[in-house]
């Protein structure tokens, strides 16, 4: 609570001093710095959350190490900055992080009234309810007059509001900041039901339940939640790194690159992949960064099927399927715009 | 023919900078200025970068639907209602919790400061065993610990612990009965407040003739005769109903009755405890500061053990203890602010949600700051009207 105060207070010291933003400052900083800020997620596994060895792990944290790949051609280079959801935008606005990496979903009055820009999505994902299996509830319709546990400040928290006025149903709230004291009062039996968005729940559900098996999601999505990255207003080079690091990882899967065949494809006569790769044309020095930038992402962090794969795919605990999060030739809706 | 008049006035110096006083107002000019000028530089450049980066900002955002909803208030509120009326919702839940709080500190700490200075050793060891232990563990700690208390140990609502008819402990808190809306149990509120003023009333008059013919009054037993009889008759006169609405277990939860949330409950608890271990030595300091003679000469005049107490030692003590216990009272009503850790929805973590739904951080925080310096100055303001009275009243 004190330290969001203080942040608070700090953005708005910051924001007080701090002589108006130029263009291209963001990215001159980061890279005179030597290192990228990520703000992150404190601890959602899959998304972004410290491993047993204290290294951060996650499809959110892979997006910051591409961006690092891409400017420095090492993935090493990002510390990362563990944010709740209401600290998130302050700390973003206050020029504290330099891109925001925290399962935010995108909305038009955040793309609007907060002086940042969404920069493309890494997640597509729909709000979801959890209860225990005891409850013996089927549907999302029959939870009247029940218990919710939710976070503040996020999109989840005015969805539950709409969802239950639609319906016509009651609830009550148990709004509590801190993910870890939200979950364990869900899994303490204070809630009847936990919401956010299904991965989330998908990712409590393996990681902190007492018993996986005691606990069902209901199969109602309420609401979109398509989550990605952020940047502050007032730097489009920056903007449009993150955007095509981004991109980078998705145009890498849908052209069969990943970064065990990665050396053998920088042999490929496939114009496309010879320009992804930096062996054919200036992307890199477009982007005003190295023109093996793409490659060094995929050889660090992997193309972006492979980054959902470890992270919340069938490589991990989570084992969350593909569905909208395949690549638009496989029926989802991961589409990138074509390097060239 | 010079010749000096008694009683002229100085001959008017010029203005010099040797002139302490002149110098004296310049400095304060200066200063003036410079606070102002670092004013208004934070408040144009704060603006003018606001705008510089498309961050929204005003107080539009008040009238707004908020889209939240919120777990418990002393008003009606629904996620349709307006940002404004959520935040007042938290600022009466602040309130809430902060006057109970205050109440029950203060009664807590006297019985424990009292009983530390108590003859009998066992009580003393007790509460001196309470003030340490509590005053020394972070506020933040005991919250999570009452918090997990009450979350955990509990049972889930339809396991609820029943141990008085239409009382159910769960770990949704405590459920009870209370009044319908009856003519008879407004009657017995309005007995109740008759017999607080009645009460008062006849303990002044009581004190006047004591002063006047040396005769006493039980005006104590008068009082509590008055404050539980009178609305007792209230209640009579409505024709004593005795149906009450009870809780029941429907669905996922109670609906009925009266409830007590458990964030309610453990920040209740946590502050009161924890407070209560300062008030208890700030009482005890009070009283041991009165010297020892008056106690001697109050028992040697033959006043009993406890009127000495009520009628020497704690007017005199109360004059060393009144400062600093308004500073626990602020200190409680600061540390409320914590309840954001455990959930409960008082006036910071609103603002907050707000803030964060909003984005306008800046507003957030400022209406944080002032709610907060409001409540902080009304409470010491009052402190000083008492701290006043009863100054006066000693000499």
């Amino acid at each position: 609570m004190k330290a969001r105060i203080l942040l608070a207070a700090a953005a708005s010291v910051a924001v007080s001093f701090a002589a108006p933003a130029f263009a291209g400052a963001t990215f001159d900083a980061v890279k005179a710095r030597g290192s990228i800020t990520c703000g992150v997620n404190s601890g959602v596994a899959g998304f972004s959350a410290p491993d047993s060895k204290g290294e951060w792990t996650g499809i959110d944290v892979d997006l910051c190490k591409a961006v690092a790949a891409a400017l420095f051609g090492d993935a090493s280079k990002v510390k990362y900055v563990g944010l709740t959801a209401q600290q998130r935008f302050t700390a973003l606005q206050s020029g504290e992080i330099d891109v925001l990496s925290r399962n935010t979903t995108g909305t038009l009055t955040r793309d609007t009234s907060l002086g940042l820009n969404f920069v493309g999505v890494n997640f597509y994902d729909g709000q979801g309810f959890m209860v225990p299996k005891k409850l013996n509830v089927k549907s999302a319709k029959e939870l009247g007059g029940a218990t919710v546990c939710v976070q503040p400040g996020t999109t989840t928290e005015l969805n539950l509001a709409d969802y239950f006025r639609a319906n016509k149903m009651d609830f009550k709230p148990v709004v509590i900041e801190k993910l870890e004291e939200v979950i364990a009062a869900f899994f303490s039996g204070r809630c009847d039901v936990y919401t956010t968005d299904a991965s989330g729940l998908a990712s409590t559900r393996a990681t902190s339940a007492p018993n996986p098996d005691d606990y069902v999601i209901l199969p109602e999505l309420i609401s979109k939640e398509p989550l990605g990255p952020m940047v502050r207003h007032g730097d489009d080079q920056w903007f449009d790194l993150v955007k095509w690091s981004l991109y980078a990882m998705i145009e890498a899967e849908e052209n069969g690159i990943d970064s065990k065949n990665l050396d053998e494809m920088l042999k490929s006569t496939n114009p496309v992949v010879q320009r992804i790769l930096g062996v054919n044309g200036d992307m890199g020095k477009a982007l005003g960064v190295d023109n093996k930038w793409a490659y060094n992402i995929i050889k660090t962090v992997g193309n972006y099927g492979e980054s959902y794969e470890r992270n919340v795919g069938s490589g991990s605990k989570l084992k969350i399927p593909r569905n909208l999060n395949n690549l638009w030739t496989k029926g989802g809706l991961q589409y990138a715009w074509p390097v060239r | 023919m010079a010749s000096t008049v008694k009683g002229a006035k100085a001959p008017k110096q010029p203005l010099s900078l040797n002139d302490p006083r002149v110098r004296g107002l310049i400095y304060q000019v200066v200063a003036l200025a410079a606070v102002a000028f670092c004013i208004w530089y934070l408040a144009s450049n704060t603006i003018a970068n606001l705008e510089a980066r498309r961050i929204a900002t005003g107080w539009g955002f008040l009238n707004r639907e908020a889209g939240f909803a919120i777990g418990e208030g002393l008003i009606s509120y629904g996620p349709a209602d307006s940002y404004l009326r959520a935040l007042v919702v938290g600022v009466l839940n602040t309130l809430r919790v902060a006057v109970i709080g205050i109440i029950l500190a203060t009664l807590l700490g006297t019985i424990i400061g009292i009983s530390r200075l108590s003859q009998n050793w066992l009580l003393a060891k007790l509460a001196s065993l309470y003030v340490e232990v509590f005053r020394n563990i972070p506020l933040l700690l005991q919250l999570f610990v009452w918090y997990a208390v009450i979350s955990e140990l509990f049972p889930g609502p339809r396991q609820a612990l029943n141990p008085l008819p239409g009382i159910f402990l769960s770990n949704r808190g405590i459920k009870f009965p209370t009044p319908p809306d009856a003519a008879a149990f407004d009657y017995a509120g309005i007995g109740f407040i008759l017999g607080i003023i009645l009460a008062v009333v006849v303990a002044n008059w009581a004190r006047k003739r004591l002063y006047a013919t040396g005769q006493t009054f039980p005006s104590g037993w008068a009082g509590t005769g008055l404050i539980i009889g009178l609305p007792i008759l209230g209640w009579l006169i409505g024709g004593a109903p005795t149906h009450l609405d009870m809780p029941e277990m429907r669905g996922f939860n109670f609906v009925g009755g009266g409830s007590l949330s458990p964030e309610f409950a453990a920040l209740l608890l946590g502050l009161v405890v924890y407070t209560a271990g300062f008030i208890a030595e700030i009482v005890r300091s009070g009283i041991l500061a009165v010297s020892r003679g008056q106690t001697e000469a109050a028992l040697s005049l033959g006043l009993t053990k406890g009127q000495n107490l009520r009628l020497v030692v704690l007017p005199q003590a109360l004059r060393v203890i009144i400062l600093p216990m308004t500073n626990q009272y602020l200190n409680l009503t600061k540390n409320s602010s914590l309840a954001v850790a455990i959930g409960y929805p008082d006036i910071v973590s609103i603002a907050n949600t707000t803030l964060n739904q909003t984005g306008q951080a800046i507003e957030g925080v400022a209406i944080i700051m002032l709610v907060f310096f409001a409540i902080s100055i009304s409470i010491a303001m009052f402190m000083n009207w008492y701290n006043k009275r009863i100054a006066l009243v000693e000499r």
